[in-house]
């Protein structure tokens, strides 16, 4: 099990340290400096010569990519070209809130997904059964932000049920839920078809089970099969794949926090590639990397100990 | 191979008739590659051609979908919105197809260590999150049609080389190929003969399945302005502009999201019933 984890968290290190050194690596094979391009047509050379110190682009590229990880590890990101704020405060200023946007989106999957997948077997081979597979299909499929788009216009715009924009009142936690509900519904969907589609096939894998038959064979009714003995087992794939969730559900919510305009991670990266705000695009996108990694590391590593036989895979 | 490709569409033709879904996402798919071919001549204007006077209009005879914001006929912007969405979707998909199957032939058939290299950088874009990467190359080249594509082949190579890597191992080891050998065949033509049309084919039905992410992708981003620059159609950049006129022309962005609807859709619907045809192992991807 040590062996295991320490070959994962490696790997989850090594790659961090890939990304950010390919970026870098771009950053100086494309023509033009980050400096002007930033500045624009505006661009002086004392401006531009001032931003290059301020950015470090002055220097070898072996000493900023040394700085930069330096930097990094001490919780350094570099400072915003324009407001000069620090990198990091801006970060953690707004990633409480994707945090919360994410959250409420998978956990309100997780729950409609497991009870859509429970339905579906429960009724198996059945219209309904066919008709919830259109359905879970059908929510994968369509992009995030377009369901964003037709939620703001239907029950913001035209019903007026909730706020069009923003995060809510800070501190008034019934106006920020009433603000998340849209938003997390437009990014939750896609995953309540998934998990809707993942539970209905494991399920159905484990419904041919011994145990099964034996609870059968007592006499149980079907309900309580699927909802006692059926779902503990097929639920595992499901909880497998939420780290993955998680951190796709936050990449998603670069498009749905710019619909909703609501503060966040992606929010604020999507402003700073606009406007080519390197540090904060680097630091961002380092810093959901290594949320993202560290959250779908740790998830195997806990699947692996409740579970040997997955260790073995790295292995063999 | 020929007659296994031609077996192969057979299959999936009449598997195709028997799934009403998989009719339909088929008619559907067929619609907008129409729509895509014959751009210039179904709509009925030019989709750049401005006209202030009568912008925001509702339908009409005139303007079947109403017009946008600068007074340009949204259908015909729609219309041309298919060619951007197809033409990038096919070009990325095709390109990053053929680096993957090289990069994939590269990895499996190659030595050891460049084998473990390519492994290890597979993974480490296969594990990062979509947009992130994306983002990350858009800011350094800058958006744009070009950087677009080049994007969604960053993303989507290494899964597929990895899918050929696979297939390429467990070819390499079968009887026929180690016969080859024998017989003092070059790898060119082990690769060339046997490999390549070995893994050509499943990669295929990978592809297609894929183009509904790559389209998602390409609006996502244009809706961002960080994809297709205006006034080139995408319908991204028609759904930002319906955004933006959300509360003045509510009709707008009803439209203008409905063919993102349809067309991921109907590829899903198509890809999942060519899936169950010929090859049901494989899995419906989402976005990371």
């Amino acid at each position: 099990m040590l062996n295991y984890a320490i070959k994962r968290i490696g790997l989850a290190v090594l790659i961090i340290f890939l990304v950010m050194l390919a970026m870098y690596a771009m950053v100086f094979l494309v023509p033009g400096d980050p400096a002007s391009l930033a500045l624009g047509p505006r661009a002086t050379p004392e401006l531009k010569q001032a931003l290059m110190e301020s950015m470090g682009l002055d220097k070898p590229v072996y000493v900023q990519v040394w700085n930069f990880f330096r930097n990094a590890l001490t919780g350094d990101l570099g400072y915003d070209v324009w407001s000069k704020r620090p990198v990091a405060d801006m970060i953690l200023e707004v990633f409480p809130q994707t945090l919360f946007l994410g959250a409420v989106a998978l956990g309100t999957a997780v729950v409609l997904g497991i009870g859509l997948g429970c339905l579906a077997v429960l009724w198996r081979g059945s219209l309904a059964d066919r008709l919830l597979a259109v359905l879970s299909v059908s929510m994968i499929s369509v992009p995030s932000f377009v369901i964003a788009i037709y939620l703001l216009l239907i029950f913001a715009v035209w019903l007026g049920w909730f706020p069009a924009i923003g995060a809510g009142e800070a501190g008034n936690v019934k106006s920020q839920i009433q603000a998340v509900i849209l938003p997390a519904a437009a990014i939750g969907i896609t995953w309540v078809g998934y998990i809707a589609r993942l539970v209905r096939a494991s399920m159905l894998d484990v419904m041919g089970a011994n145990h099964v038959r034996t609870a059968r064979a007592f006499g149980l009714t079907e309900r309580k099969i699927v909802l006692r003995y059926a779902l503990r087992i097929a639920i595992i794939p499901t909880i497998a794949i939420l780290a993955v969730g998680f951190g796709s559900i936050l990449s998603s919510a670069v498009f749905v926090e710019t619909v909703f305009s609501r503060p966040g991670i992606g929010s604020l990266i999507t402003g700073a590639v606009l406007k080519r705000n390197y540090p904060v695009v680097m630091g961002a996108v380092l810093f959901m990397t290594a949320f993202y990694l560290f959250v779908v590391t740790a998830a195997d590593l806990l699947m692996a100990y409740l579970d040997p036989r997955i260790r073995d895979v790295l292995r063999g | 191979m020929c007659s296994v490709a031609s077996r192969g569409s057979r299959t999936a033709w009449r598997a195709l008739r028997a799934d009403a879904l998989g009719m339909m996402g088929f008619v559907i798919v067929a619609t907008f590659i129409a729509m895509a071919l014959f751009a210039p001549w179904i709509a009925p204007y030019d989709p750049l051609k401005i006209d202030v006077a009568h912008k925001f209009a509702t339908p009409s005879l005139s303007h079947f979908a109403g017009t946008d914001q600068l007074g340009r006929d949204l259908l015909s912007r729609l219309i041309y919105g298919a060619r951007t969405a197809l033409g990038i979707a096919l070009t990325a998909t095709g390109i990053a197809g053929l680096c993957g199957i090289l990069l994939g032939i590269i990895a499996g058939y190659g030595p050891r260590w460049l084998d473990a290299l390519l492994v290890l950088v597979f993974d480490s874009l296969t594990s990062l999150p979509m947009i992130m990467l994306a983002l990350a190359v858009i800011t350094v080249l800058g958006p744009g049609t070009a950087t677009l594509i080049f994007v969604i082949i960053i993303i989507s190579v290494p899964g597929y080389a990895r899918f050929i890597r696979a297939q390429t191992l467990s070819l390499v080891r079968s009887d026929f190929i180690l016969a080859e050998r024998v017989m003092d065949a070059s790898h060119l033509r082990i690769i060339l003969i046997h490999l390549l049309p070995n893994v050509a084919g499943q990669l295929l039905i990978v592809l297609s399945m894929d183009i509904p992410i790559v389209i998602m992708l390409e609006a996502g981003l244009s809706y961002l302005s960080l994809g297709v620059k205006p006034p080139t159609p995408s319908w991204g950049n028609i759904l930002y502009d319906a955004y933006i006129a959300l509360r003045q022309s509510p009709f707008m962005v009803v439209v203008a999201g409905l063919p993102l609807v349809l067309a991921t859709l109907g590829f899903t619907f198509l890809g999942e019933a060519l899936r169950d045809a010929l090859d049901p192992r494989l899995q419906l991807k989402v976005i990371r």
